[in-house]
């Protein structure tokens, strides 16, 4: 297993691994050890925004794996994202017990102020943390292979794909709008106090969930690359390239299709549930099809194709956002939209992509 | 033969509404009831004051209504105080020689105020004013209250006029129908009354009819008659969700057409095709601002003057579009995708940076305003000429795709574009006035749009989904597959909303459509090809 996961490293992926090692290991460190009066000291709040960030990353690692290798342009993974999220949350929710506004030990708040009486069906066991933890990866891989086995078994693709994939994100978007449905309506899920026993708020959580994120990066990193390395991956390549000719000649290019959609959505499911504790709240919004198209933008900034790309394209994009929207706010979506429109335009390989030309490597998209 | 009609209607009313001639003593007398502190004699008093047709009677309970009368405890002389604060002798409507002392107000309760309602009522259904008899007859038929069936077939037995008649029937019918010791036969027709009447508050008066409070015939024919109602209600129901989805596919159909257009021709998703619709609200806003600063005058005239600048402004932004940025990605239509969507994000935010990111205020000109009541069946006139408008854009569109030589060639790079190419069409040029083309139309459609709609930056961001799917639904390169798409949507839309809710409706359409979609990946009308991939 280690061994396949290991197979045919190059010397970015090896830097990509050992970068993610050194920072999980280091910001905790910087973090909880360093004094605060030290220069070197990295504050909480920053923890939490890179922790963030690399949630985001995992998240570009998979819509890449869809859309770099395999040519499926999903614009809405943020739905894949946004259901890991919620099962995270509905733990985090039940482990608030009695300390709610309600004092509710079984419903949480928004449930008494519904004025419901039982706990809905939905919602059983998830104050145990294995059911849940089984739920994100469960629910996304699920509604993936419902939806892609519909999708690609009756060939719908390209652009096509892209609108009903935006269609079932906007479609859960105004479904978790809805009081009705028992996940929160409008404000979701937040206020959370405990993770497996651990309080949420603490530096050394935070700190944790941080290491962990970077951890799950780097073996949702390590999945996708085994997967794009090995004869699947080549056969996936050829389905982007020339998806009849594939079928031609005699590819199930639809089960490979959906095996690929199906742990793409898992790896989305598990960044959303390491994005939760970290943000604090999951609410409707994250289903927004604008967001599903801003993961799009981080992977063609970064690169699609290369998995490492898709990570930095991620960081930097989430970076370059956090500081213009600190400094001038109104430039923000100014700098988004040119940002889509240039590297479409100038830098189709994204930024990994045009190193790797420069420097006369093959891009890794290209080797497969 | 008109005047002498009118005269004798003159005199037919003089003879209807003169009051009984009333001796002074009485009045004093009949006025003095209502000079007490006893609620139960306030109450005989209006009662019989508002039957005595005593002249002046109706000012007098005007003021107790409003709180304006008072008393003399010494004479129990009545006096009104008028809006400028001045007494005035209600016996005589003579203003006092001193100003009266020792006043006390002639206090209402809650039942004495029901008298004094129900009083007026029927004193008003003498009133010369046919509208106020009609006003009148309406307000018994929502107090049914039973002292004032003396009243109305009095009032029923001389009416003239038609209409009126008929409100004072149905107001006789409400009374009777719940009233326990009328004659069967009479509350029998009343219902029939009611049932013909055919309104929610007729219905909801006679499904109040039990056995509790009705013989059994009664009752038998109440429901009989409440069972018309609820048919005809449906009925109406129908037929107005039936409009309401009519104009909402109209309204899709304006913002998806440019959208199937450009799709159809170039095959990419335009993901700034709301916002040429947008920019196409904001221009006809500018018009407005425009014509409200220098000619007033011309403000019915802002919208036809709107279209063909919105037209012009969403054709040209298009053009650029296409000049620059798309036609470099021509073959990747995925990247054309993202690049249009980093389009929309810059177009909404220059126009938040200039308009401001708050709601516009788009006026509505005279003609667009009012409604056509056809018998409950309600019709807005702005619905209307958005209707009316979206299906001369269609025809128009229609007509260039079929009659010019332009359409012609776009129609031709539809089937084939390599083919096309090689008969010596230019295929960039096609492009470029078919992007320019689909985004004038988008303009277009949002002149309409900023009639129904609020003119705000995100406008766009609200029909682009549901365009892109009724150009799916519809078929690509096929205007009547968007027309059908569109209505049918529209239509589903509003027939789901009352059996589900609005979200949830909503909801269930979007997995109908992904369904489809699966069904038909090429949509309602595809293109019949050979190719492999089309």
């Amino acid at each position: 297993m280690i061994a396949f996961l290991f197979r045919r490293f190059d010397k970015t992926a090896t830097g990509f691994i050992l970068a993610l090692a050194l920072i999980a290991v280091l910001v905790p460190v910087f973090n909880l050890v360093v004094s605060e009066t030290s220069a070197f000291h990295i504050p909480n709040y920053l923890v939490a925004l890179w922790g963030k960030y690399l949630s985001y990353a995992l998240l570009a690692v998979a819509l890449d794996l869809v859309w770099g290798y395999c040519g499926i342009l999903s614009l809405g993974h943020g739905a894949f994202f946004a259901l890991g999220g919620y099962a995270m949350g509905m733990y985090l929710m039940r482990q608030i017990g009695a300390r709610g506004v309600y004092a509710n030990p079984i419903l949480p708040d928004f449930m008494v102020f519904l004025n419901w009486k039982e706990l809905p069906y939905t919602w059983y066991f998830f104050d145990h943390f294995a059911y849940a933890a089984l739920m994100v990866v469960l629910v996304p891989s699920l509604l993936a292979l419902v939806f892609g086995w519909f999708a690609f078994r009756s060939r719908v693709t390209g652009v096509y794909l892209s609108i009903i994939t935006q269609s079932l994100t906007y479609a859960l978007l105004l479904a978790f709008f809805r009081n009705d449905m028992g996940f929160g309506g409008n404000n979701g899920l937040t206020d959370f106090k405990d993770i497996v026993g651990a309080s949420i708020q603490s530096p050394s959580t935070r700190a944790a969930l941080f290491a962990l994120t970077a951890v799950f990066l780097a073996l949702g990193f390590l999945v996708a690359r085994a997967l794009v390395t090995s004869r699947f991956g080549q056969v996936l390549a050829a389905i982007r390239d020339a998806e009849s000719r594939t079928r031609f000649l005699g590819y199930r290019v639809e089960h490979y299709k959906l095996l690929v959609f199906v742990v793409s959505a898992a790896m989305a499911g598990i960044a959303g549930a390491l994005y939760v504790p970290q943000v604090g709240i999951i609410n409707p919004s994250e289903f927004a099809p604008a967001n599903s198209i801003e993961a799009v933008i981080w992977v063609a900034v970064g690169g699609r194709g290369t998995l490492v790309g898709a990570a930095i394209g991620a960081v930097l994009v989430n970076f370059a956002k956090t500081w213009l929207t600190g400094t001038s706010p109104e430039f923000w979506l100014y700098g988004l939209g040119a940002l889509f429109i240039l590297v479409t335009l100038f830098l189709p390989k994204g930024i990994v992509g045009a190193l790797a030309a420069r420097f006369g490597q093959r891009g890794e998209g290209d080797a497969a | 033969m008109m005047r002498a009609i009118l005269l004798i209607l003159g005199l037919l009313s003089c003879s209807l509404l003169s009051p009984l001639p009333v001796r002074a003593d009485d009045s004093a007398a009949l006025l003095s009831r209502l000079a007490t502190d006893n609620y139960g004699d306030i109450e005989s008093g209006i009662t019989a004051l508002a039957s005595s047709g005593l002249a002046g009677s109706e000012i007098i309970l005007n003021a107790l209504a409003d709180g304006r009368l008072s008393y003399r405890p010494s004479d129990k002389a009545l006096f009104i105080k008028d809006a400028s604060g001045a007494w005035m002798e209600a016996a005589t409507n003579a203003t006092p020689a001193s100003v009266p002392m020792g006043l006390k107000p002639v206090k209402v309760n809650n039942r004495v105020r029901r008298a004094l309602e129900a009083a007026l009522g029927s004193m008003t259904l003498m009133s010369p004013d046919p509208l106020k008899r009609i006003a009148a007859a309406d307000a018994v038929f929502k107090s049914r209250d039973a002292n004032t069936l003396a009243a109305l077939d009095a009032v029923i037995s001389k009416e003239a006029d038609a209409t009126v008649k008929r409100h004072f029937e149905d107001a006789r019918a409400a009374v009777l129908m719940l009233k326990s010791d009328a004659p069967e036969a009479d509350r029998v027709a009343a219902a029939n009354t009611l049932g013909a009447r055919g309104d929610q508050d007729s219905l909801a008066l006679l499904s109040s009819v039990t056995e509790a409070n009705a013989p059994a015939n009664v009752v038998a024919s109440a429901s009989l008659a409440a069972k018309g109602i609820e048919r005809r209600l449906a009925l109406l129901s129908t037929a107005q969700n039936a409009w309401y989805g009519l104009s909402l596919g109209s309204v899709l159909l304006l913002a998806a057409i440019g959208l199937a257009i450009t799709f159809g021709v170039m095959g990419i998703i335009n993901m700034a095709h709301g916002e040429m619709v947008m920019l196409g609200a904001y221009t006809t806003f500018v018009v407005q601002e425009f014509i409200r600063a220098k000619a007033p005058s011309l403000f019915d005239w802002s919208l036809p003057i709107a279209i063909p600048l919105a037209f012009c402004v969403s054709g040209l932004v298009g053009l650029l579009i296409e000049r620059l940025i798309i036609r470099h990605l021509y073959g990747r239509p995925l990247e054309t995708l993202l690049a249009t969507w980093g389009v929309s994000l810059v177009l909404q935010q220059a126009v938040r940076s200039i308009f401001g990111a708050n709601n516009r205020e788009v006026g509505a000109p005279s003609y667009m305003t009012g409604v056509w009541d056809l018998g409950g069946f309600q019709i807005t006139y702005g619905r209307l000429w958005i209707i009316v408008f979206s299906l001369a854009v269609f025809l128009a569109l229609l007509v260039v795709m079929k009659g010019t030589s332009l359409g012609l060639r776009m129609r031709a790079v539809i089937q084939n574009r390599r083919m096309a190419a090689a008969m010596g069409i230019r295929t960039p040029v096609i492009d470029a006035l078919t992007f320019a083309l689909g985004s004038g139309v988008a303009g277009i459609a949002g002149v309409a749009l900023s009639q129904i709609d609020n003119v705000s930056p995100n406008l766009g961001q609200s029909y682009i989904i549901d365009s892109f799917l009724v150009v799916v639904f519809g078929g690509v390169g096929n205007l009547w597959g968007t027309l059908l798409g569109a209505l049918s949507l529209g239509l589903a839309n509003k027939f789901l909303e009352p059996l589900a809710g609005a979200v949830l409706g909503k909801i269930v359409l979007l997995a109908i459509i992904i369904l489809f979609i699966q069904r038909r990946p090429r949509g309602l009308f595809a293109l019949k090809g050979r190719a492999v991939e089309s």
